[in-house]
């Protein structure tokens, strides 16, 4: 076990150093909260209406389909690295890879998942 | 890639390009010809059924030792290949009935099917996580088929939430199992262990964490909560095949890690597997005595039955009797997936739309107004409690003699009374059938009863000549790591 010693030393240290940061902060900072100062940060802006509003169910739609095509990317990459080293071996795999995505696409463009009225 | 690489994932690749291209095939079929897709798809399942087929009496490990085809994933790929057969049989009348007749149930279930065969053939860890997820996910959407039924959804999303849960234990499992061994592979797990490389504490807990992962899928006390209401929200055809499926690629995955990888961890796991083994059997069979829905008296009666399988894991440490008990396991996952498949067959003729005909008392006078229909459910009922000649009795008997030469005289014995428990829910169904008045609809189509004849008459004939069938359990097992 003694090889995992210095991720303990690193655990360790790195809680001190965050801790430290923000107990230091706390006890040499000067403190004058205002009403305008402690309301929740929303890019600047004035807050309004509640901080849990709903929201349209085809974001979660959109997210979805996002995944589709970040996953792809993920996969492009590492493989275009080492695209040369793969042959054609390596083009057919990933040919089969993106036909699957392609099908899961139509689908979802055939179920009308892509319109949004 | 060699050409035995590619024969070991044959089966599995014709059902997962069957799959893929049926999503597409399906959008040019009319909304209201559907029958269409699920023909296909049970095309799609007799061609991987063939594929299987030159795999019996091969050992052939593939792709650097992620994959083995052996026996033991041989006939579980037959047994998986059929519930897809039986549930499509279960579901197409079923589906049109309740105007749930959508295309999805179809390629989902083949998409499960290839996960579950993948479980079958999995010899990594890595692999087995994989196959667990690609089974999982599309139950998940499977159980809140029913959808806007509020049952189904939450049926589908408690299913979720605890699977996804109990995937991150078997995830943590195969991570320690890792750190304790260096590797994932189950021939190099056993490797590292006799040569003494292996952290054993680590090796240990990640087993461990493992067996809490799979608890949760084949439903073992304490980890089975969400078992009846997953069971009774989910559409019936669904539950069948989850009941089978499901469960069965949990034992797959069970028997061979722990058989192979780990027989050497036997002295500090056995207690805790005979236990969750015991109660399971006790809580199962006792809780379903209270149930008067006929699907949570089945859900329970599954996490009884997943309680007998455990028994067979529990020997994993003995050598040559947990081979016994592996073969005995497998012919009992097949004796109840018939059972199991008929059951549900007779309970999807009785049911009504809005989860309507489920109580026990809407079975009253059925064996005066549909003999066949309660003969079948006669038969059905006397295999799960395992009263000869049914196919039941003798996967009991098989997998109870194979306990007692474990050296588990205990557990064996509390196997047969809860087994007699049993007795009393299984057969008040068959009281109710033949001694009481009631006016019972049955609303079954053809091919709802094909598929409940069949598995009637296969019960009890196989059990008649269950010779073939015993050698050919006794050969699909694995070898011991010991």
């Amino acid at each position: 076990m003694s090889e995992y010693l210095p991720i303990v030393v690193l655990l360790i240290l790195s809680a001190f150093v965050a801790g430290a940061a923000i107990a230091l902060g706390h006890l040499f900072g000067p403190h004058h909260p205002t009403e305008r100062k402690s309301l929740p940060y929303e890019s600047g802006m004035t807050p309004f209406g509640p901080g849990a509003r709903r929201m349209p169910v085809r974001f979660y739609l959109i997210a979805v389909l996002f995944i589709l095509f970040d996953i792809e990317t993920v996969f492009f990459l590492p493989w275009a690295v080492v695209f040369r080293k793969l042959g054609l071996f390596g083009l057919i795999e990933m040919l089969i890879f993106v036909m699957v995505l392609v099908v899961g696409f139509l689908y979802a463009w055939e179920k009308g998942a892509l319109e949004w009225e | 890639m060699k050409w035995d690489d590619l024969f070991a994932i044959l089966p599995l690749v014709v059902i997962s390009t069957w799959a893929v291209v049926l999503v597409l095939v399906d959008i040019v079929i009319p909304r209201d010809r559907k029958g269409i897709t699920a023909a296909l798809a049970a095309l799609g399942l007799i061609f991987a059924l063939y594929f299987t087929l030159p795999q019996y009496n091969r050992h052939l490990v593939a792709f650097n030792g992620m994959v083995i085809v052996d026996g033991f994933s041989a006939f579980l790929n037959t047994l998986f290949l059929a519930s897809g057969l039986l549930a499509i049989a279960l579901a197409y009348g079923f589906l049109k009935r309740n105007n749930i007749d959508r295309s999805e149930y179809y390629t989902l279930m083949l998409f499960s099917i290839s996960g579950m065969m993948l479980m079958g053939i999995a010899a990594d860890l890595i692999i087995i996580f994989l196959a667990l997820e690609l089974l999982s996910i599309p139950l998940y959407v499977l159980a809140g088929f029913a959808r806007p039924r509020l049952d189904s959804e939450e049926a589908a999303l408690k299913y979720f939430i605890l699977g996804a849960f109990s995937g991150g234990f078997v995830v943590y499992g195969v991570a320690l199992v890792y750190g304790a061994t260096g590797s994932t592979a189950i021939v190099e797990i056993i490797q590292a262990v006799v040569a003494g490389k292996a952290a054993m504490v680590l090796l240990t807990i990640g087993a461990a964490l493992i067996m809490v992962g799979f608890g949760f899928k084949v439903a073992a006390v304490p980890f089975h909560m969400w078992t009846p209401d997953v069971y009774q929200g989910s559409p019936s055809p669904v539950t069948s095949f989850m009941a089978v499926g499901a469960k069965a690629a949990g034992f797959a995955a069970l028997l061979r890690i722990f058989v192979s990888a780990f027989p050497y961890l036997s002295v500090s796991l056995v207690p805790i597997l005979w236990l969750i083994s015991a109660l399971t059997m006790i809580l199962g069979n006792i809780v379903a005595i209270a149930q008067n829905n006929i699907k949570r008296m089945l859900a329970y009666s599954s996490i009884a039955h997943a309680g007998y399988i455990l028994m067979a894991v529990v020997t994993f440490g003995k050598g040559s009797a947990a081979i016994d008990a592996v073969s005995a396991a497998l012919f009992y996952l097949l004796a109840y997936a018939l059972t199991n498949f008929g059951a549900w067959s007779v309970v999807i003729a009785l049911e009504k739309s809005e989860g309507r005909g489920l109580l026990l008392q809407d079975y009253a006078g059925l064996g005066k107004k549909y003999p066949a229909w309660a003969a079948a459910m006669t038969v059905f009922m006397l295999s799960f409690t395992g009263v000869p000649p049914t196919l039941g009795f003798l996967g009991k008997f098989y997998l109870f003699r194979s306990v007692l030469e474990g050296g588990f005289i205990g557990l064996a014995i509390i196997a047969v009374l809860t087994s007699l428990v049993s007795a009393y829910y299984y057969l008040r169904v068959v009281v109710i059938m033949y001694m009481q008045d009631g006016e019972p609809v049955v609303e079954g189509d053809i091919w709802l009863k094909v598929a409940a004849g069949a598995t009637a008459v296969l019960v009890v004939v196989l059990s008649l000549f269950a010779t073939p069938l015993l050698q050919w359990a006794a050969q699909a097992t694995l070898q011991s790591g010991l």
